[in-house]
């Protein structure tokens, strides 16, 4: 008998293929599914080129950006046991923007290079380990959140610092846009640069799954049960870091998708932090797929930014999810 | 059959010197109940008993290999540890927080193989909860949840049993019930130790009867013999009345005493 959690997946993946025919299939550009399918797997002159070119690597990106910040916000959801975790929430992406900036910034490498994307990790990992470090271990959801507020802002300033300090004012335009994070204008080379860490950070959030499960009922339970605590937080932290940094490298800073997946899946797949991880990644595919769709749909001179979109969606279900919990947060640990 | 013994067994927790000198020595068929006053170090022992805290100086060894040094699955086989005051983070039906148990033995919640899911119906049936599993255990009332807690450490099936307070915070009823299954462990041949504050009880339930008082062991004997008026005067600062009644020791206490 299938599980609601294994329907749940199967109709998860069906809509991404879905979403993804449909990503190919839209633009200015007047190719439809058929044809943009056809002009996928065989040439076909100028169609070939938008699908190939264009729209391919967004809905590549859409994937595996939305894949990961889905998985890797179940991940730290599960270890902090608060729904309310997610990389947006440790200053993460903004840490990582700062570390890609700072290398644009003084024009140690190109947009397209390997350095990008280790040092939006770096940044990435400095912000969380920062947070961490000021949090301490069992700090409660109000100081985390502060120590994340804190770092964040801090990074920043940093990048603003970066920008306004900027001799050039087309180099600043650059940067402004790319912050905003979209999958505009992206190639191959940019899915090629995120794809390694993305499996890597998947592989490292999957690891840890049934130590996640066991984390439930509190730290010492969990070691009891032979769980290697500082094994786990590697895995899910530095697969965060990873993932995050690799995505907002290539497609700037996109929010709130990590933390809305996990709920959206949770009433179908059950609270188990190990079996929400796969769903959650799914979801975060298909919201982010969606969202890319609907900013090609949405009638502008230009392109809504999907950073921006995911963040005015994002933020009001924050609110929700704070508002409708906020007697048990008060005094949950993180 | 196994043993778990200290010996000299010390440990600092930051400046504290939390435990001193403890030598124990405990042995399976026993249900050992460890008392003494807030801050004596209770936990700690408890917690270094089952691998949880490494030793300053001293050792903890089950059946003469030590503790600190086993992997970290055979340890988790071979005692079964229950924290003070559980908690259940996510709303997990309660058959899947059993279950959990089994974690050490490999196996996970979603694909239990029949070995498992005869020890999680069992370690349900021994706490009574049977027809409770699909509920959510953030669900339950304190008592219930306390028992779930408890048949997840027996779903391991652990020859050691090691409970922090396990009867903290019930009612009287809930107190009876966990003690009878802990009691039943030790029975059917677990090493089964439990810290506790409710006196009475302890001499009801315990064969042997372990008082700590500021990180050094005062006693290790029959209830009886542990909890005289002395003791309780010397360790927890109490006048207390002791009688024998028909059940066990019946243990008032009366009045703090003053400060020395």
């Amino acid at each position: 008998m299938p599980s609601s959690r294994t329907l749940l997946v199967l109709l998860l993946a069906l809509l991404a293929v879905i979403l993804a025919g449909a990503s190919l299939a839209i633009g200015p550009a007047p190719i439809g599914l058929a044809e943009a399918v056809k002009a996928l797997l065989s040439d076909q002159g100028s169609a070939s080129i938008v699908v190939r070119d264009i729209r391919l690597p967004r809905t590549l990106l859409a994937l595996l950006v939305g894949w990961i910040f889905g998985l890797t916000g179940a991940g730290l959801q599960g270890l902090l046991r608060n729904p309310l975790a997610d990389t947006a929430v440790f200053g993460a992406p903004q840490a990582a923007a700062l570390g890609a900036v700072a290398v644009l910034y003084f024009g140690l490498a190109g947009a397209l290079s390997w350095t990008l994307p280790l040092a939006a990790i770096a940044g990435a990992l400095v912000s969380i380990a920062l947070v961490v470090a000021v949090a301490g271990r069992s700090a409660t959801v109000v100081v985390l959140v502060l120590a994340g507020l804190a770092v964040g802002s801090l990074a920043g300033a940093g990048t603003s610092l970066a920008i306004s300090l900027s001799p050039n004012p087309f180099a600043v335009t650059e940067i402004v846009f790319w912050l905003l994070g979209s999958f505009e204008d992206r190639s191959l080379v940019h899915v090629g640069l995120a794809a390694p860490f993305v499996l890597v950070a998947s592989l490292a959030v999957l690891a840890a799954g049934p130590g996640l499960r066991a984390l439930a009922l509190g730290e010492d339970t969990a070691r009891s049960l032979g769980v290697d605590l500082g094994r786990l937080r590697i895995l899910v932290v530095g697969g965060a870091a990873i993932g995050t940094g690799a995505c907002v490298a290539v497609a700037g800073s996109i929010g709130f998708v990590g933390l809305v997946a996990p709920h959206l899946v949770r009433p179908f797949a059950g609270y188990d932090p190990a079996r929400t991880l796969v769903p959650s990644g799914l979801a975060g595919a298909v919201l982010l797929l969606a969202a890319d769709c609907a900013v090609r749909l949405i009638p502008s001179a230009t392109e809504v930014k999907i950073g921006v979109l995911t963040a005015i969606l994002g933020v009001p279900f924050f609110l929700w999810v704070i508002a409708r919990r906020k007697a048990e947060l008060a005094e949950t640990p993180a | 059959m196994i043993d778990l013994v200290a010996r000299s067994l010390s440990v600092r927790l930051g400046r504290n010197e939390a435990l001193d000198g403890i030598d124990l020595a405990l042995a399976p068929g026993r249900f050992t109940v460890v008392i003494g006053p807030n801050g004596a170090g209770k936990s700690t022992l408890l917690r270094t008993l089952a691998g949880l805290l490494a030793p300053s100086a001293g050792s903890v060894t089950l059946s003469g290999r030590p503790v600190a040094r086993m992997r970290a699955a055979e340890r988790a086989r071979s005692i079964a540890y229950l924290p003070q005051g559980g908690q259940v983070a996510w709303p997990l039906p309660v058959a899947d927080v059993v279950a959990l148990g089994r974690l050490p033995h490999g196996e996970a919640p979603d694909s239990l193989p029949p070995e498992g899911r005869a020890a999680v119906a069992d370690a349900l049936s021994a706490v009574g909860l049977r027809g409770f599993e699909q509920r959510p255990a953030t669900e339950l009332s304190g008592g219930e949840r306390a028992r779930v807690l408890l048949a997840r450490a027996l779903a391991t099936k652990a020859p050691a049993i090691l409970a922090d307070e396990p009867i903290a915070a019930l009612d009287p009823r809930h107190e009876l019930l966990v003690l009878d299954v802990l009691k039943a462990q030790a029975r059917a041949g677990a090493l089964v130790v439990a810290i506790m504050h409710n006196l009475t009880l302890a001499a009801r339930y315990a064969d042997v009867v372990v008082l700590l008082d500021r990180g050094r062991l005062k006693a290790h004997a029959p209830p009886a013999e542990v909890l005289t008026e002395a003791h309780l005067a010397e360790s927890f600062g109490i006048a207390a009345h002791v009688a024998q009644e028909e059940g066990g020791l019946l243990v008032v206490a009366d009045r703090p005493l003053p400060e020395a």
